[in-house]
This record gives structure tokens, C-alpha cells and sequence, in this order.
């Protein structure tokens, strides 16, 4: 058991220390939140109230949209130079090592999102009251989207111009936490309860934990045949 | 228990022969319970009392909405059994599934598009059961998306069932999701416990209706394996033999 404990950490301390040496690709994601959000008033108009009518839409396609640009380098470096094959073959299950890469990747993407994403939501009007309700429903969503994300990742491995292919299969399936975290986001936004679109995230949140990392590990062990 | 009945399935030849010989017994029970439901529908069944003619798309639609999610259980499933038993030929039919069940997700839109505009007075709202339809078809054109984009056909019969069988655990969510997130489509009047609230010379050519649809995915299945068995075993000696006898 302190095996599997151990190679979590390795596998975790690892993407980090590698990301931490790349970080203008750790930067991508947050940059592409940043401009997208901040396209929107340009788009529409910089009048406060409309902008904060649209806020959850906007901050949480743009988040939708920043995780799915980071997804795609979720297992491409490891799949080239192959340490995901060497991962298949350690002896210790592949499933749980994909969930602690899952981890880290969510470490390095969704967390700084679901960090950033107060500032977007000022930006479009949003009260201060609502900081909490927004990081709590992006920190989950995302949460969700890199259990997702890592499925559909896995499946795209070493298809020629994979990223178009994998919007295609994430987003669909995404639907469901686009719907409820936008809603958790627009109750706190309006100061409403934000309780029970919040459990739903969680819920699948759970729902991702507990599948996700298998279905993953399938996907990653077909991509690598 | 004697296990070889199913594992006959997995030998293409015997597919392919048995799926040639079940074609008529789907297509012509098909074509006189479309064409007895059509006319029970169109013509025998009374106009409605609020939606006047303008209901009698019912027999289509519902029809093809039905299907559009029962081939995608069934592409699920066979890919599930393709998968846990390394069975070609169910990765067959999966593939076969996905195409006709594609066409059926375009068949419910398109009808209740045209519904929608005389009843709702527009072609298209984010009515729930319609946006969930939408999703549907997104999901099945990333499966046929996925299946064309992998070269090696062993590897995209794995990848895609994969896929599959997680689109399968969400579409349920999707379907939930979107009915919380706005409702303006009628209330099931026929998928609900208890009595339908549907008069029964409405409801008798729709029940027809819904067994002949059926019937018709099943042919146009059982069409689609064959040419997917041919394409696959192109190389294979009794597709040789079959072809130059």
C-alpha cells in the first residue's frame, strides 16, 4: 500500500517539477481565460448590468474553454517520450497513477483558474459577495472537467490533429457541469442560495473519482497498444 | 451451461449469414406495421383538441426519439460485450448502431423542429428534450468522429467503445440536467406510470408506430453488419469464396 502512496507522490512531484520548468505552457491556459473573458465586453457592451447578466455564461465557457486547451497536454509529453508506457508496465496500477497525474494536472490548471477567475468576475461587475460561491462552483467544475478530460485525452492519444478531435468528445459530454456550475455561479452572483447546484458538482465530482481514473486507464492502455 | 450459442456470434461468417437471413423477417413486418400506423395515425385517429392536426407528427417523432436513445444503448452495449470478450463482431454491430441511431437523433429534430414551429411558434427554443436530443447527436457524431479518426481498426473498436459506454452513464445526466434547466415540452404523455393521458384510437397507431420503427432499426442494423463484416473480412478466404461461387 505505501508503494502505491509512493509512486502517487513521485508521479505528482514529478508533473509539478516539470511543469514549474515550462511555465509558459502552464501560462497558456490562464492567458486564454483572461483574453476570453475580457473579449466579452468588447463584444457586447461595457455597460456593468448587462455584463454581470451574462458573468456565469462567460466565465464559466471561458473556463470550459481554458481547461480543454490545458487537457490536451494532460498525456501528449508523456505519450512521446514514454513514460506512460513505463507507467503501464511499473507493476503498480495504472489506474491510480492516472488519477494522481489527473491530480496534478488539476493542480496546475484548474486550481489557478478557479484562483483567477474572481478577477474575470470583477472585471464583468460581479459584487465581491459572490468571490466564495464562483471559486467554490469553478474549483469543482474543473475538478470534474480534468477527471473527464483525462478519459477523453486518453482516448485521442497519437490521433493526427487530436485537439479538434477532443473538443468534439469532451464538450458534449461536459454538458451537465457547464449547466449547474453556470447555475451555481449566476445563484451566487444574484446572492441566492447556491447550495443545491453546488451538490451536483459534487456529485459529479464523485461520480468522475470513482470512474473516471478506470475508464482513463482503459483509454491510455488501447492509445498505447 | 453450454456457452457456444453465444460464442457463435463472434464468428463472422455465422453473423453475417444469420443477419442475411433475419433481414426480411424485420424489413416486411416493418414496412406493414409503418404503413398500418401511418394510416391508423394519419387518417383513423381523431384530430386533437388543442393541437388539431397539427399532433399527428407524434407518430414520428416519438418514434425516432425513442430510437435515437435505444441505439445508443445498444451501440453501448455491444461494445461493452466487444470489449470484455475481444468479440469482433459485436464491435461490428456497435459501429453499425451508431450511424442509423445518428440518423434517427437528425429524424427527432428535424420533426420536432417542425412541430415546434406551429405549437410554439418558432423551429427552434432550448426546450430540454430537444437540447438533450442535440447532445445526443454530438455524441454519436464524436463516436463515428472518433471511429473514423483512428487508423487501425482493432484500436478504434476499443477506443470507441470506450467511449461509448461513458457517453452511456452521461446521456441519462444530460437528459436530467437539461430538464432542470428549463422545461417547455409537453409532459410524456405515453413513457409514464399509470394511465397514458392519451385517448386509445390516438395512442394504438403510435404503439404500432413505435414496434414498426423498431423493427426498421433493426433491419437497416442487421443491412449495415453485413457490410461492415464484408469490409472487415475483405481478406478472408470465405468472403473470397462466397464472392467468386
Amino acid at each position: 500500500m505505501s508503494g502505491a502512496w509512493q509512486a502517487a507522490r513521485l508521479v505528482i512531484e514529478r508533473d509539478l517539477r516539470l511543469a514549474f520548468r515550462n511555465r509558459a505552457q502552464l501560462l497558456h491556459p490562464l492567458l486564454f481565460f483572461a483574453i476570453v473573458t475580457t473579449l466579452f465586453p468588447l463584444a457586447l457592451s461595457p455597460e456593468p448590468s448587462r455584463l454581470r447578466d451574462v458573468a456565469p455564461g462567460v466565465l464559466w465557457v471561458a473556463a470550459l474553454l481554458a481547461s480543454l486547451l490545458a487537457i490536451e497536454f494532460l498525456f501528449r509529453d508523456d505519450a512521446q517520450d514514454g513514460t506512460l508506457e513505463q507507467y503501464a508496465l511499473s507493476g503498480q496500477s495504472l489506474t491510480w497513477l492516472l488519477f494522481a497525474k489527473t491530480l496534478s494536472h488539476w493542480l496546475l490548471t484548474g486550481l489557478p483558474l478557479a484562483l483567477m477567475s474572481p478577477v474575470a468576475a470583477y472585471g464583468l461587475g460581479v459584487a465581491v459577495e459572490a468571490v466564495p460561491g464562483i471559486i467554490a462552483s469553478i474549483t469543482l467544475g474543473t475538478i470534474a472537467l480534468s477527471l473527464l478530460g483525462a478519459v477523453t485525452a486518453g482516448l485521442t492519444l497519437g490521433i493526427r490533429r487530436g485537439g479538434a478531435m477532443l473538443s468534439l468528445l469532451t464538450l458534449p459530454l461536459a454538458v451537465p457541469l457547464l449547466i449547474f456550475g453556470a447555475q451555481a455561479t449566476a445563484r451566487a452572483i444574484a446572492g441566492e442560495p447556491v447550495a443545491g447546484p453546488m451538490y451536483l458538482l459534487a456529485a459529479f465530482v464523485v461520480l468522475g473519482l470513482t470512474l473516471a481514473p478506470l475508464a482513463a486507464a482503459a483509454a491510455v492502455r488501447i492509445s498505447l497498444e | 451451461m453450454d456457452w457456444t450459442w453465444f460464442h457463435r456470434f463472434g464468428s463472422p461468417p455465422h453473423l453475417y449469414r444469420l443477419a442475411g437471413t433475419l433481414v426480411p423477417w424485420f424489413a416486411w413486418p416493418a414496412a406493414i406495421l409503418i404503413a398500418a400506423g401511418l394510416y391508423g395515425g394519419l387518417v383513423l385517429a381523431p384530430p386533437d383538441y388543442q393541437q388539431g392536426d397539427g399532433f399527428r407528427i407524434i407518430y414520428v417523432h416519438a418514434p425516432s426519439a425513442w430510437l435515437s436513445l435505444m441505439a445508443y444503448t445498444m451501440m453501448a452495449v455491444t461494445a461493452a460485450i466487444g470489449l470484455i470478450w475481444r468479440m469482433k463482431a459485436a464491435h461490428a454491430v456497435a459501429a453499425s448502431c451508431a450511424p442509423v441511431g445518428a440518423w434517427f437523433t437528425v429524424a427527432a429534430l428535424g420533426t420536432g423542429m417542425l412541430w415546434g414551429k406551429p405549437m410554439w411558434g418558432t423551429y427552434w427554443a432550448w426546450d430540454p428534450r430537444l437540447t438533450a436530443e442535440l447532445v445526443l447527436l454530438f455524441l454519436y457524431l464524436g463516436y463515428i468522429g472518433l471511429r473514423s479518426a483512428i487508423e487501425d481498426p482493432q484500436r478504434a473498436d476499443r477506443a470507441s467503445a470506450v467511449l461509448a459506454i461513458v457517453g452511456v452513464i452521461n446521456v441519462p445526466i444530460v437528459r436530467y440536467s437539461v430538464e432542470w434547466w428549463n422545461s417547455i415540452h409537453q409532459a410524456p404523455s405515453v413513457m409514464k406510470f399509470g394511465k397514458p393521458s392519451i385517448s386509445w384510437p390516438m395512442l394504438t397507431p403510435l404503439l404500432i408506430m413505435f414496434v414498426g420503427f423498431t423493427l426498421l432499426f433493426a433491419a437497416l442494423v442487421l443491412v449495415r453488419v453485413r457490410a461492415e463484416i464484408l469490409r472487415r473480412e475483405r481478406q478472408a478466404r470465405w468472403v473470397t469464396e462466397m464472392v467468386t461461387q
